[in-house]
């Protein structure tokens, strides 16, 4: 029982507030320095691809954003499990957290793979099984946004979106695996081929400092909006009211 | 950028509009509840 303490205590608002206080600045820190790598390293030092020139530069917004599409949606279900069974208000407060943000990335893959899709297929948008589960995905963010605004009580709006977050996992697995189980347009993976990645190391590196400083400003952002949703939620309690007094926030 | 230039700048203008988004919207979004709870208190 008492190793269970420590998870108790940090899931407790005011253990977290502060512990996101701290890790915060560190996730955003990292995150613009590994971005800002690799985003001029991939724009204008990365060698250019012998066959999409340099329209394959697209690739370090495109990839990062839509790997963090899937990953976030996966995090807000695994929050709305533990928010459903448990009743956790941190995870009642991830849920929709985590939401915008992976609506947003989600809205960058659309766009990006649409700006790439022109050149590359002559088509902004093709009704195939990759792009058309990625808009579901979308529409998935939307409606937990949505579901959660329709609520007056957070903890029943919690739980309604909760039940959607969940259902809606089903999609994951048909948008990762969609450029293998169906014939698409899109290309497979290329840098997580098991064995040899089919890309060289001085396009690879801004790719990868790009993935990971995307998850570190994700972990910023979703930091910060849970740290906003616990303020909300538990206005008027003691802890709160000392931050307010001392103006720490 | 070899006559990508649109498609390229386009996607790294819309990222970047993202992150700033991002990054942007719960501060200002912190600055509003501050202010309402410290005027009911």
């Amino acid at each position: 029982m008492a190793s269970w303490t420590w998870f108790h205590r940090l899931a407790s608002p005011p253990s977290f507030f502060r512990l996101a206080d701290r890790l915060a600045p560190w996730f955003g820190l990292l995150a613009a320095a590994l971005l800002a790598y690799g985003w001029i390293d991939g724009l204008f030092f990365a060698p250019e691809d012998y066959q999409q020139k340099d329209a394959y530069r697209i690739i370090y917004v495109h990839v990062p954003a839509a790997a963090l599409s899937l990953s976030l949606y996966m995090g807000m279900a695994v929050a709305a499990f533990v928010a459903l069974v448990w009743r956790m208000k941190l995870a009642e407060a991830a849920i929709i957290a985590i939401a915008p943000v992976g609506a947003s990335f989600t809205a960058l893959a659309l766009v990006t793979g649409m700006l790439w899709g022109k050149p590359m297929w002559g088509a902004y948008w093709v009704w195939d099984a990759r792009l058309t589960s990625e808009l579901v995905l979308l529409f998935l963010y939307f409606g937990v946004i949505g579901l959660w605004q329709a609520f007056e009580d957070p903890r029943a709006a919690a739980r309604a979106c909760a039940l959607l977050a969940i259902v809606g996992v089903i999609n994951v697995p048909i948008v990762k695996y969609s450029v293998d189980w169906w014939n698409s347009l899109h290309q497979g993976s290329t840098i997580l081929k098991m064995g040899k990645p089919s890309i060289t190391a001085a396009m690879a590196w801004p790719l990868f400092a790009s993935l990971i400083g995307a998850y570190l400003l994700s972990g910023y952002v979703i930091l910060r909006r849970l740290q906003n949703e616990l303020l909300l939620r538990e206005r008027g309690t003691a802890w709160v009211r000392e931050l307010l007094g001392a103006s720490r926030v | 950028m070899g006559g990508y230039g649109l498609y390229v700048w386009g996607s790294f203008g819309c990222g970047l509009a993202v992150l700033v988004w991002n990054v942007v919207a719960p501060k200002l979004a912190r600055r509003e509840l501050l202010r309402q709870m410290t005027e009911t208190e």
